[in-house]
């Protein structure tokens, strides 16, 4: 597989991609038409003029500005929190020596096989004896630091900081701490973009439990989503505008960062 | 890596002016003269070596212990009583609410469609994603664009995809539909056929996840050897069979591991048929409810916590046996493969 690649290669790659983004295109395309294209045998191949009539409805019909304050709001604590916790726990596994540290990473690694979504229901139980349903608490609190966070940042510093660097530190006086932040946090800047990109993207797009804890009346972009297509009726032009208007954060993201993601993918940042 | 020189100049610059809160940089200039108070001063630096692992890594065991372990073990407590949504606990029950739920035809049909979806979106998924990998492992012109752009499905969140392919596969006027009717075929039934209801949310699953997997084979592939293929071919295999026989066998272990991963996430599967029509319970006759949906609607339409509960620890023994089942058939698979 070294030869410069062919047309073949190039032409599924092309048809690959064009299949990528196609659902996306069909969503602005519906969304910026008025309701009543989908009646048509042949659909059309360009954008109408109605993108933001129907988006503009969208709007009205659900709080789709606050969904998306919310969504904003617990996705960057729940990522800024994670990376800071994952970093701190990461650091302490990679570097430094304590009684009980092998047993406790075989604990975490372990724990990453736990499906926590099911633990549901005693967490619903718990979210109301707080008096937290219905508000962003129930989504913020159990998000704050996660094994695959605590396991991704450890593999990192194994190899990035120099075991020579933290004694020099402490041999210097700094304290635990002032080592954390002068030589573990800024060798574990890039590891530390990665875990925060993916750990912000899984929030936002998490559906189940937000679904469980939160109100019609204060919902994240997802469920405000959930919300445009109830009822028996459903205005495809409208939810559709709402969909492709609910992806256009992350991909102004993606545009952003789309190396990083890349670069994460494949050194192994994994679904979690 | 960039860090050795970002990691030693806040280090250098952090040491020297900070005499106000760290002794250091006096230390070092009152050589002989001895510090405050010495004792104190070591005592503090051992308990700060001691005890700060541990409360580093505590943050993690208490959000676990809160959010993972506890609502594990409790789930289990919630299964054997009679517990309502609103009511609160009731009696101790026994295995009542699992008898219930073995006996619910609905569970069973629940536990049918969601390995279902899950073997029509697993598979030609990783099929897919391989293929696509080894496109993507050759000499590509911008080769990180190719790269960024198959992960573009990625940044749709589920809830989005399902709304989109909600209506690209619509019963009544659908894209799939009418381009079906356009060359001559019979409409589909997309929201009423149980299969055909599976293979359309199997497509939002497959679609969003294909270039991602195909990104993490690809890390896999560029580990390989570039020697083997070149002997490969001397020995006159063929790319097809340099693939087979020397591709696959190498990134097994990467393999495995999607496999694992996409086990425990698609088994858990809800967005997607939740939102494929506009009820949410899975089609008129639940052609399309999944386990996670079928837990959903019991504890929060029929508001019975104690069986949801139990459905709960049903759905983590069944992702257990399915994780363990695939790793006893990729060993096998991967023994065959050594031996050829």
């Amino acid at each position: 597989m070294n030869r410069r690649p062919g047309f073949l290669v190039y032409g599924l790659l092309v048809a690959f991609v064009l299949g990528s983004c196609a659902p996306l295109y069909w969503s602005f395309l519906v969304g910026s038409h008025s309701r009543n294209v989908l009646t048509k045998r042949v659909p059309p191949l360009l954008p109408g003029g109605h993108f933001f009539d129907n988006a503009q409805r969208a709007f009205d019909a659900v709080p789709f500005w606050k969904a998306l304050g919310n969504s904003l709001l617990v996705s960057t604590t729940v990522a800024t929190s994670v990376v800071f916790f994952s970093t701190l726990a990461g650091f302490a596994f990679a570097k430094l020596a304590f009684r009980g540290r092998t047993p406790l990473l075989v604990f975490v690694v372990a724990t990453l096989a736990v499906p926590t979504q099911l633990g549901v229901i005693p967490l619903f139980i718990v979210m109301a004896k707080l008096g937290w349903v219905g508000s962003m608490w129930a989504l913020i609190v159990p998000g704050m630091v996660t094994a695959f966070g605590v396991f991704f940042m450890r593999q990192y510093l194994l190899d990035a900081v120099p075991d020579e660097l933290i004694e020099a530190a402490r041999v210097d006086g700094c304290s635990m701490i002032r080592t954390f932040c002068n030589v573990a946090v800024p060798a574990a800047r890039p590891a530390a973009a990665i875990l925060w990109l993916f750990t912000f993207m899984a929030t936002w797009t998490d559906f189940f439990w937000p679904l469980i804890v939160l109100p019609a009346s204060n919902p994240t972009v997802q469920i405000a989503l959930q919300q445009l297509q109830s009822g028996y009726y459903v205005d495809y032009s409208l939810v559709l505008a709402g969909a492709a208007v609910s992806t256009v954060p992350l991909l102004i993201l993606f545009v952003l960062t789309g190396r990083q993601l890349v670069a994460g993918i494949m050194q192994g940042a994994v679904k979690g | 890596m960039t860090l050795d020189t970002s990691a030693v100049t806040p280090l250098g610059d952090g040491g020297e002016p900070s005499g106000a809160t760290a002794t250091p940089a006096g230390e070092r200039d009152a050589e002989g003269s001895p510090p405050r108070s010495p004792a104190w001063r070591r005592r503090v630096s051992r308990w700060d070596t001691r005890l700060s692992p541990y409360l580093y890594v505590s943050p993690f065991f208490v959000v676990f212990a809160l959010v993972g372990m506890f609502p594990l073990l409790y789930t289990g407590y919630v299964s054997v009583h009679e517990w309502g949504l609103l009511g609160g606990k009731g009696d101790f029950v026994g295995l009542d609410n699992y008898a219930r739920v073995v006996e619910d035809r609905y569970f069973w049909n629940a536990l049918r469609n969601t390995i279902s979806i899950f073997v029509l979106s697993s598979v030609p998924q990783i099929l897919i994603a391989l293929v696509l990998a080894a496109l993507l492992d050759t000499q590509l012109r911008a080769r990180t664009l190719w790269r960024m752009s198959v992960l573009i499905p990625f940044v749709v969140a589920p809830a989005a995809v399902a709304l989109i392919f909600g209506n690209v596969f619509g019963d009544r006027y659908g894209l799939v539909n009418e381009m079906l009717q356009g060359i001559g075929l019979e409409p589909i039934r997309w929201h009423v056929n149980t299969l055909a209801s599976h293979v359309a949310i199997a497509s939002m699953v497959n679609w969003r996840w294909t270039g991602y997997n195909a990104l993490i084979f690809l890390a896999a592939m560029q580990a390989v050897p570039r020697e083997l293929y070149e002997s490969a071919a001397i020995d006159g295999a063929g790319k097809v069979r340099q693939f087979l026989s020397v591709t696959l066998p190498l990134i097994r272990p990467t393999l495995l591991f999607v496999v694992i991963t996409s086990t425990i996430g698609g088994l858990q599967i809800f967005a997607e048929p939740r939102l494929f029509d506009t009820q949410g319970l899975g089609g008129s006759d639940r052609q399309y409810q999944t386990l996670t949906m079928y837990l959903w609607e019991l504890g929060w339409r029929v508001r019975d916590l104690g069986m949801a509960s139990a459905v709960a620890w049903l759905l983590f023994l069944i992702i257990i046996v399915f994780a363990l089942v695939n790793l006893a058939v990729s060993r096998r698979v991967g023994a065959l493969g050594a031996r050829r």
